[in-house]
């Protein structure tokens, strides 16, 4: 024992200095000799055999190295002040947002140079694991890393972008249901029905246009548009059907149908074409928003933290639906997961930050902006929510229902919807075109990334 | 040692001198060349490997090529390259040489030097850092010269980053970052021009526009093709400007817009080493060949 803490050492120092991994293994055969003999019992791995459905590497130990974006940050800060004695590097990135690809990139290089992988990263994207599978750097998590009670604790459904052939290769962070974010002190100074219907949105779009014009009911200027409204409506722009096949069709009626409403609303601009993150956003809309439909982030990310809207104003209510639809459905605005690297040299150490940081109360319950995908921190999460008092209703019941009425039609492929359609829609809608004469751009611009990616595409 | 008898090393030295008379000479360029094989050499080797073979490593012809002119993005990338090299190379050798001519004929007030000045700052910055600041001042927002774009009818900097603009807005940062080093090296060539010359043709009755047309600029014309033949080539690599526009405007514009962005997606997004190499490869080949036309139709390498 007493030449295994000894080796346990050495390879901490030199992890620390040169990034555990491969490098430093190959740089010290002696001491992993040590380690993978005095470590075949628990979850490290020996160095030639698979375990837990995958080869791990070879269990050094070291730094626990986290990517973040800045919102994720204050989860890794807590973790490492509740555990002081984990090495922790903690590293903010963009994560991999609006389809930077950032992540991608870094990963294809460092499976280039064999090393300097993190252990764990978050993503805000949900279809990661369409490329990090195939990289090899998703580690398989329901094959032993993480038990299936604790894995059975997701809201159903939440982690199937995540799931290829039935493995887990990721772990979902919040469920991005959308909504109708409302102002309830306006609504009811001005004497305002909350709308159900989307024709009883667009009508009330019109009234407040006239009423009260320079006032919002809606934003469609970012990047995600198309998941709060058209994955809404059911337009089916996006249905991953296989692991490389997709079905694109957005000139179906189901689109044509709300990029009308759209086109209306935008033309009346009671609906912005400003990103709502972006600085001309901030500065003239924030105190003008009368509705916003999106995700159930939108209430602490955006009217909480960046809006900075005062107590008791906004409310929830369900998404509007289309009169004499049966089967209501809403959009999903990302949602992001957590990915644990197959190279990691310190897979007890991450596999206990991942399961922190998804499901633990501390964070998830009490600290996270969004709606936690793992179903008791939710339950804690909405509480939290209830008794902060920021909210003017119960916002619990329709984020509740909403949760189980993501449209399951539109899936995660490897192209990125959000890049497809900034790149090709956004410009056009800046340039004064309606979202209905750009439909086919559109369609042929998700037909091409999708080729380009190796996938088979069909249009109807 | 050397300090306390100069003289035995002088002589020393000039003994070793005879025998090898471009030794110093020989020493400043190997560092160079060093660099130029580590940086330069090596890695244009390494992509014309990989732009000739497959991802298992074995000889696969042209087929990246023809994968790489196969890609949707591929056309699009070489007209907006083509249009913004167009923009560029004009911009650049009408402004600098412009420029380079009225810094000279300010010679002698303190006002040139203040200008020489000023308009070499811009490179002192960084690439990427001087492409951020331009991403603030097209922002009507928060920019400084928000005024001017308002008064254009641009009040989003959705406006402002449409698609029609770019090669404009392009060319204004290149401009920006990169002439005034240009300027510099222009104004330094103007001051090589013998003085008598300047004089004979002012004796002569020539003013100061038909001095510049018809000696200046003509002797300048080396340095005009040095300057056209690296902003070419610059160009043509056209990277951070796109792909910091695209990462500030979440991919509204700019994302896909050059050859070298290109490469870097078939790279990074499709894991397609490869193909990325070959359109790397194809840039070289058209830096090489538009660098060998100034060259043999300016008479470049030319004695006087």
């Amino acid at each position: 024992m007493n030449a295994r803490l000894r080796a346990d050492g050495g390879a901490l120092r030199r992890g620390a200095g040169r990034r555990a991994g491969l490098l430093a293994a190959a740089g010290s055969a002696l001491a992993l000799a040590a380690v993978a003999a005095c470590s075949s019992g628990g979850g490290g791995g020996s160095a030639s055999g698979t375990q837990n459905g995958f080869k791990p590497a070879a269990q050094t130990g070291g730094t626990l190295t986290v990517w973040v974006d800045s919102t994720r940050l204050a989860a890794a800060q807590l973790y490492q002040k509740q555990n002081p004695k984990v090495k922790m590097k903690i590293v903010t990135y963009d994560g991999d947002a609006n389809g930077s690809n950032y992540l991608q990139t870094k990963v294809s290089l460092f499976n280039r140079t064999r090393g300097g992988w993190p252990d764990v990263v978050f993503s805000a994207e949900n279809n990661e694991v369409t490329w990090a599978v195939p990289a090899g750097f998703a580690a398989p998590l329901n094959k032993g890393l993480i038990a299936q009670a604790t894995l059975d604790g997701w809201a159903s459904g939440a982690n199937a972008p995540c799931t290829v052939d039935g493995t887990i290769y990721c772990l979902r962070n919040d469920l991005s249901q959308t909504v109708l974010w409302y102002n309830e002190k306006l609504m009811k100074q001005w004497g305002y029905q909350v709308p159900t219907t989307w024709e009883q949105y667009q009508a009330l779009g019109q009234k407040v246009a006239t009423e009260h014009p320079g006032y919002l009911v809606g934003d469609a200027g970012d990047t995600f548009t198309p998941e709060i409204y058209l994955w809404a409506a059911k337009c089916g722009a996006n249905q991953i059907t296989g692991a490389k096949a997709v079905t694109v069709n957005t000139t179906s009626s189901n689109c044509t149908k709300m990029a009308g409403l759209l086109d209306t609303l935008i033309k009346n601009k009671t609906i912005s074409i400003s990103s709502v993150f972006s600085s001309d956003f901030d500065k003239k809309e924030p105190g003008k928003i009368l509705m916003l439909p999106g995700p159930a982030w939108y209430g602490g990310a955006l009217f909480q933290g960046t809006f900075k809207t005062a107590a008791g104003q906004i409310a929830v209510a369900p998404m509007p639906q289309w009169a004499g639809d049966t089967s209501p459905s809403v959009g999903n605005v990302g949602g992001g997961t957590w990915l644990l690297s197959a190279h990691s040299a310190n897979l007890k150490a991450a596999t206990a930050f991942l399961t922190w940081v998804t499901t633990a109360d501390d964070y998830q319950g009490k600290l996270a902006p969004g709606y936690p995908a793992y179903s008791a921190a939710a339950k804690t999460w909405l509480a939290g929510q209830a008794a902060s008092g920021y909210y003017a209703n119960d916002i619990a019941a329709p984020l509740q229902a909403a949760a189980n009425q993501v449209w399951p039609g539109w899936g995660y492929g490897q192209f990125s919807q959000e890049a497809i359609w900034a790149a090709t829609v956004t410009p056009g809608l800046n340039a004064g075109k309606s979202l209905v004469s750009l439909l086919p751009a559109w369609q042929s611009a998700i037909e091409n990334y999708a080729r380009s990616d190796g996938y088979q595409v069909a249009t109807s | 040692m050397s300090a306390a008898t100069p003289g035995r090393a002088r002589a020393a030295r000039s003994t070793r001198r005879a025998p090898w008379p471009g030794r110093a000479g020989h020493g400043f360029v190997a560092a160079y060349v060093l660099l130029l094989i580590a940086f330069g050499v090596v890695p244009t080797v390494y992509a014309i490997y990989f732009a000739f073979t497959n991802a298992d490593g074995h000889i696969s012809g042209l087929s990246n090529f023809s994968n790489a002119a196969n890609d949707f993005r591929f056309l699009p990338a070489i007209g907006h390259v083509a249009l913004y090299l167009l923009f560029w190379l004009a911009a650049l050798v009408i402004f600098v040489v412009g420029l380079a001519l009225l810094l000279h004929r300010l010679a002698g007030q303190g006002v040139s030097r203040a200008l020489r000045f000023l308009y070499y700052i811009p490179g002192a910055l960084a690439g990427a850092a001087s492409v951020m600041v331009w991403l603030f001042l097209l922002d009507p927002s928060v920019s400084p010269a928000s005024f001017l774009l308002r008064a254009l009818g641009y009040d989003t900097f959705g406006q402002v980053i449409a698609p029609g603009h770019l090669p404009v807005l392009f060319t204004l940062i290149a401009f920006w970052t990169g002439a005034g080093g240009w300027i510099v090296v222009m104004y330094g060539a103007l001051n090589n021009i013998p003085h008598d010359i300047i004089e004979a043709a002012r004796i002569d009755g020539a003013g100061a526009w038909q001095s510049a047309r018809r000696i200046q600029i003509p002797l300048l014309r080396k340095w005009i093709v040095y300057m056209a033949i690296l902003a070419f080539a610059g160009g043509t690599q056209l990277f951070v400007e796109p792909q910091l526009l695209s990462q500030a405007s979440v991919g509204v514009a700019g994302r896909d817009y050059s050859l070298n962005q290109l490469s870097y997606d078939f790279a990074f997004q499709n894991n397609d080493v490869n193909t990325a190499a070959a359109i790397s490869v194809e840039l070289l080949l058209i830096g090489l060949i538009a660098a060998a036309l100034f060259v043999a139709r300016s008479g470049f390498f030319d004695a006087d």
